[in-house]
Parts: structure tokens; C-alpha cells; sequence
């Protein structure tokens, strides 16, 4: 295969052709719980950015003097806690981070799990090396990952993000192996072979927009998924570290004054469910329209 | 058979082997001089010397990881820096508690996972089916944690119906055990539940529509019976590989679950290791983990072959 006479087939692409994309969005619109999955999202990432201008008080900012406020006392709507620092604040400011490690998490495991999946599905001398890769990585749950890089390099924002984005990596390289392995075998891909196109000619221009659906729809999975772990690393200590604010610490303060002060547990936890809630909602609406023989 | 046995038995060395390898450089690769942890005030050269001596530390590193995977075979995982108690004791005595709430937790999810699924999968579009699909999305949905300590807050502390936290051998009073078990093993359950009500579903709702469905409704069996004995039986086959894929996701919550609970398993003692810097016993937890996971998927695999032929052709094939 020669580089310099690569002539391209005139766009047999399926998946790239505008009317089954636009379907798609129809379909999408057309879920009343996609719909308001998205509409939460939405919504936490609006505040989540704004939370410098939403929020009433630093989230650090201590009242002594208003201690285990209720919700609802004038100037504190979500209550305070064993400090009296506004919870809705607090509230604000951790729904930032859970969502930035989400993204951060996932980020990762596109940037290495994409490229992998694809040589693992395309290449056949790549993908028992790259299957070892991924039963080893599976072999750390991501807690002992987590364990593992707190104790090397101390626990942070940072490394919660990259323990929850490794753990993801396995199943990014597997949805997009079985994807590219499906595809490889289609007439259009056979078809720009012969006509002399190369293998990352192939893989990037129509293997890979393709698989972009499957890529979309684990992505979606994983967000909630990492934003879940990030509340477990940093309830546990391992990650987000005080006195910034993150779901998971709040839950951990509350631990001690909860019998006290109910809503200072009750709160954070809503909050990361909610969200969790909202993505899975909108995921799933996503995979059934984008792939219609999936749904019911 | 014997060929496809062979070829995963092989694999599951070669990850065993990489994962050694990953610990062992982990551990290197942490700050502070082991030496140092070891000798405690003793700060003289001389000691130092000696310690580093003792503990292998002049070796060129293939030397130290293959006297670490020898004592690794013996069962020496090393002495915890902070009680002089040998790691492998320590997991002894942690990793029993947690086997139990594991096994109660997995218990609880296929139990829950399965019912929901058949009758999400049955009662399609029925109300029935609306209800599980909606608890299933709460149980992906809601950080199990939490709901640790939501149960405890109005079911423990609040009702006085189980203990809060406490832990009581089996062997001692198997009542009080399970008692003490039941909101950590429903807690770390629920989550997996969701996850195999998932599945079940889904596969269930693939054999339904399966020609021998339609053969064995035709030839008179009864409902029940394409549901149990044939649907179901079918459907297993998944569910088996699913909950073999939910051990990771088992470890990391039982970890949590522990903290919460304060049960003195694996978990526990696993983090209060890393805020103690306790490096012998990370390296030990770490490496028993990832053995255990890999035969455990190794087991599951064979178990796997075994229910369906159709896989070991396959996977020979491969």
C-alpha cells in the first residue's frame, strides 16, 4: 500500500450520513426521561460553574455563632453543620468537583481506552497483548488503586481522577474492541482497502465515527460511575482533601453528628444521586435512540 | 476442552506475573526510605546500614522481586511496619469477615437481581416492569454509602432494629453474626442487585423471544415452566459472567461498607494501613486482592465453559 496514491471512496460512510444522526435526535426528544435527565444536568452544571456568583457564602466561611442551623433558617436554606458553614454552599462547590473528576475520569479513559480499543479490534497480533493489558488493569479494583497511588503520591483531587479514570480504561478498550471488530468485517471498510486507503485511513475515517455511538454511550455510563467513586474515595479520606468541599467529605463530617444534625447526611448524599440519577436517564435515552434495536 | 482450560489457565499466569510485577514496582516507587520506616528512633548509620542490609535493600532489584515472589509463595508477606504482626496473619484474620459479608451481599444481589429481572422481562409493559426498571436505575443510581449510613441513622440508631456497627464471629453467635451482617450485607447488595437485574433482563427478554420459547409453549408446557426451566436456565449463563465482572466493584464496596460499619475485615484494615504508611501491609492487601480476583475469574470462566459448550468452542477458537 502505497501512500501517495490513496484515492478515497466517495463516502459509503453509514454512520456519518446526516438523516440517521437527525433520527437519532428525534428519537432522543421524543423520551420524556431523557429529556428530564438531561434538564438535571443541565442544571447541576450550570451551578456547578456559577458557584462563585450562586453560592451565599464561602464554602469554607465558619459562623460559630450558627451552628446545626435547619434547613430553611433565614440566610441558610439547606442548614449549616457542626461549624456553621452553609451546607447549600458547600453543596455547590462539592457538585463542582464530583463533576470535574467525572469528566477528568472519563476524559482519561477515552484518551487511552479509544486508540487501544481500536488497535486491539483491528490489529489481530495487538489484541492478545492489549487483552493481558486489560485483565490487568481489571485485576485493581479501583479502591486498591486508589489505596495505591494515595500511599506513592499522597491523596488529592488530582489522583482520585486518575484511579477512577484507569479503573474505566478496561471498559472503554472493550466497547470499542467488540465495536471496530464488528465494523472491520463490513463491506464499506473491505471496499476502501482495496481501493488502496491505509490502515489509519481506515480506522480514523470509518471504523472510528462508527464506533462513536458505543464510545458515547459508555462514556455516559462511566460519568455517574466515577462521580459515585469519587464521593467513596473522598468519604474514605483518599481523595478531595479538607477544607475543600467535596460531596463525599460532607458525608464523612456528617458521620460523627448525624443522630444531631440529619440533614447534613441526607443533603450531599441527594445531591450525588440525583446526578448519578440524571446521567443514567439521560444514557439510556442516548443508547436507545442511537441504537433503536436495543430498546424495548 | 482440555486445550481451552490450558489457554485461559496460561493467561491468568501471565496476569498473575504482571501483576506481582506492577506491585512490586508500586511499593519502590514509594517516597521514603523503607529503611528509615523500619528503624523507628534508631536514626545511626551503622543500623540503617544493617536494616537495609536485612531487609534485602543493597539487591539489584531482579534479586528483590524474586525473593519477594519466593516469600510471596511461602506466604511471607512481610511484617506490618506499625505492629510487627506478620501481614499474612493480619489478612487471615481480616479476610474471613469480609469473605462472609461478601458472600452475604452477593447472595442479596442475585437473589433481588434475578426476581426483578424475570418479572421486569414477564410483566413487559406492565406497571410490574415500570417498578423494576425504576428501583434498578435507583440502585445504579444511589452511592451505597450513603445509604450505609442513611440505614444506620433511622434503622439503627434511629429504630434500634440492627446494631450499628460491632462485629461478632460466626463461630461465637451465629445469631448476633448475621444480625450485625444483615444492613452491611443489604447496603453492599443493593448496588450489584441493580446491576444483575440488568442483565437479567435483558437476556431474559432475548431467550423469550427464542424459537425454543415458542417450541415449548406449543407443545403445552406450562407458563411456569418456559419460564423457570427454560428462559431462566438460559438466562443464568449470563448472570454467572455478570456477577464474576461485579468482583471488583465487591472489593471496593466492601471496603467502604466496612468503614462504615466498623467491621474489622480486609477493608478496614486496608485503609487504615495507607493513613498509617504502612507499606508491608498495602503491598500484602494489594497483591492477595489481585490474586484472588484473577483465579476467581479464572474459576468463573471454567464454571462458565462447563454450563455452555457453545464458549469453549468459541473461546478455543480465538
Amino acid at each position: 500500500m502505497t501512500a501517495t496514491e490513496i484515492v478515497t471512496p466517495p463516502a459509503p460512510d453509514p454512520g456519518a450520513t446526516p438523516p440517521r444522526r437527525r433520527a437519532a435526535l428525534r428519537r432522543l426528544r421524543r423520551s420524556p426521561l431523557g429529556i428530564a435527565g438531561f434538564a438535571v444536568l443541565a442544571v447541576a452544571v450550570l451551578a456547578s460553574v456559577l458557584a462563585p456568583v450562586l453560592a451565599p457564602y464561602s464554602p469554607a466561611q465558619v459562623h460559630f455563632d450558627a451552628p446545626f442551623q435547619i434547613p430553611g433558617t433565614v440566610g441558610f436554606a439547606l442548614g449549616t453543620d457542626d461549624l456553621g458553614r452553609d451546607v447549600l454552599s458547600r453543596i455547590l462547590f462539592g457538585l463542582r468537583a464530583s463533576l470535574e473528576v467525572g469528566v477528568l475520569a472519563v476524559a482519561l479513559a477515552l484518551v487511552v481506552g479509544v486508540p487501544l480499543g481500536l488497535a486491539a479490534g483491528y490489529f489481530r497480533a495487538l489484541d492478545a497483548v492489549i487483552s493481558r493489558f486489560t485483565d490487568l488493569m481489571l485485576a485493581f479494583p479501583f479502591l486498591l488503586l486508589a489505596v495505591g497511588l494515595a500511599a506513592i503520591r499522597g491523596p488529592s483531587l488530582g489522583n482520585a481522577a486518575l484511579a477512577l479514570g484507569i479503573s474505566q480504561i478496561p471498559g472503554m478498550i472493550r466497547v470499542v474492541r467488540s465495536e471496530t471488530f464488528r465494523l472491520k468485517n463490513l463491506d464499506f471498510v473491505a471496499a476502501s482497502l482495496v481501493d488502496g486507503a491505509s490502515d489509519v485511513w481506515v480506522l480514523g475515517r470509518h471504523v472510528l465515527p462508527n464506533a462513536l455511538s458505543a464510545v458515547i454511550v459508555q462514556a455516559t455510563v462511566a460519568i455517574p460511575q466515577a462521580i459515585i467513586g469519587e464521593s467513596v474515595l473522598s468519604f474514605l479520606g483518599l481523595g478531595i482533601q479538607p477544607p475543600d468541599p467535596s460531596l463525599g467529605t460532607m458525608l464523612a463530617d456528617a458521620q460523627q453528628y448525624a443522630a444531631q444534625a440529619p440533614w447534613t447526611a441526607v443533603v450531599p448524599g441527594l445531591a450525588i444521586m440525583l446526578v448519578a440519577l440524571a446521567f443514567n436517564l439521560f444514557g439510556d435515552a442516548l443508547r436507545d435512540a442511537l441504537d433503536p434495536r436495543s430498546s424495548r | 476442552m482440555r486445550s481451552y482450560l490450558l489457554h485461559r489457565l496460561w493467561q491468568s499466569a501471565v496476569t498473575l506475573v504482571l501483576a506481582t510485577i506492577v506491585v512490586f514496582l508500586g511499593v519502590r516507587a514509594l517516597p521514603g526510605d523503607p529503611a528509615l520506616a523500619f528503624a523507628g528512633e534508631e536514626r545511626d548509620p551503622a543500623s540503617l546500614a544493617a536494616i537495609r542490609e536485612r531487609l534485602g535493600l543493597n539487591d539489584s532489584l531482579v534479586v528483590q522481586y524474586g525473593k519477594f515472589v519466593l516469600g510471596a509463595l511461602r506466604g511471607d508477606l512481610g511484617t506490618s511496619t506499625r505492629t510487627g504482626i506478620p501481614v499474612s496473619t493480619m489478612i487471615g484474620t481480616g479476610l474471613p469477615v469480609t469473605i462472609e459479608l461478601s458472600l452475604l451481599a452477593l447472595l442479596v444481589a442475585i437473589v433481588l437481581g434475578v426476581t426483578t429481572g424475570v418479572v421486569a422481562a414477564v410483566r413487559r409493559g406492565r406497571p410490574a416492569e415500570w417498578f423494576a426498571n425504576a428501583l434498578a436505575l435507583l440502585g445504579l443510581s444511589v452511592p451505597n454509602f450513603w445509604l450505609g449510613l442513611i440505614a444506620i441513622l433511622y434503622l439503627a440508631v434511629g429504630l434500634g432494629l440492627f446494631p450499628a456497627s460491632g462485629f461478632v464471629p460466626f463461630g461465637e453467635d451465629p445469631v448476633a453474626n448475621l444480625h450485625h451482617l444483615v444492613l452491611p450485607a443489604l447496603v453492599l447488595g443493593t448496588g450489584i442487585a441493580a446491576i444483575v437485574m440488568r442483565q437479567t433482563r435483558s437476556a431474559m427478554l432475548e431467550s423469550l423471544g427464542a424459537d425454543y420459547i415458542r417450541t415449548a409453549r406449543a407443545k403445552g408446557a406450562s407458563p411456569r415452566a418456559v419460564i423457570g426451566r427454560h428462559a431462566l436456565r438460559n438466562s443464568l449463563v449470563v448472570v454467572v459472567t455478570v456477577v464474576g465482572l461485579q468482583l471488583g466493584i465487591l472489593i471496593s464496596g466492601a471496603v467502604v461498607t466496612e468503614r462504615i460499619f466498623g467491621l474489622p475485615g480486609f477493608g478496614k484494615m486496608t485503609i487504615d494501613a495507607v493513613f498509617q504508611r504502612d507499606y508491608p501491609v498495602i503491598q500484602g492487601v494489594v497483591l492477595v486482592t489481585a490474586a484472588a480476583y484473577i483465579l476467581i475469574n479464572f474459576l468463573v470462566d471454567v464454571a462458565y465453559s462447563l454450563i455452555d459448550p457453545r464458549i469453549r468452542v468459541a473461546g478455543g477458537q480465538s
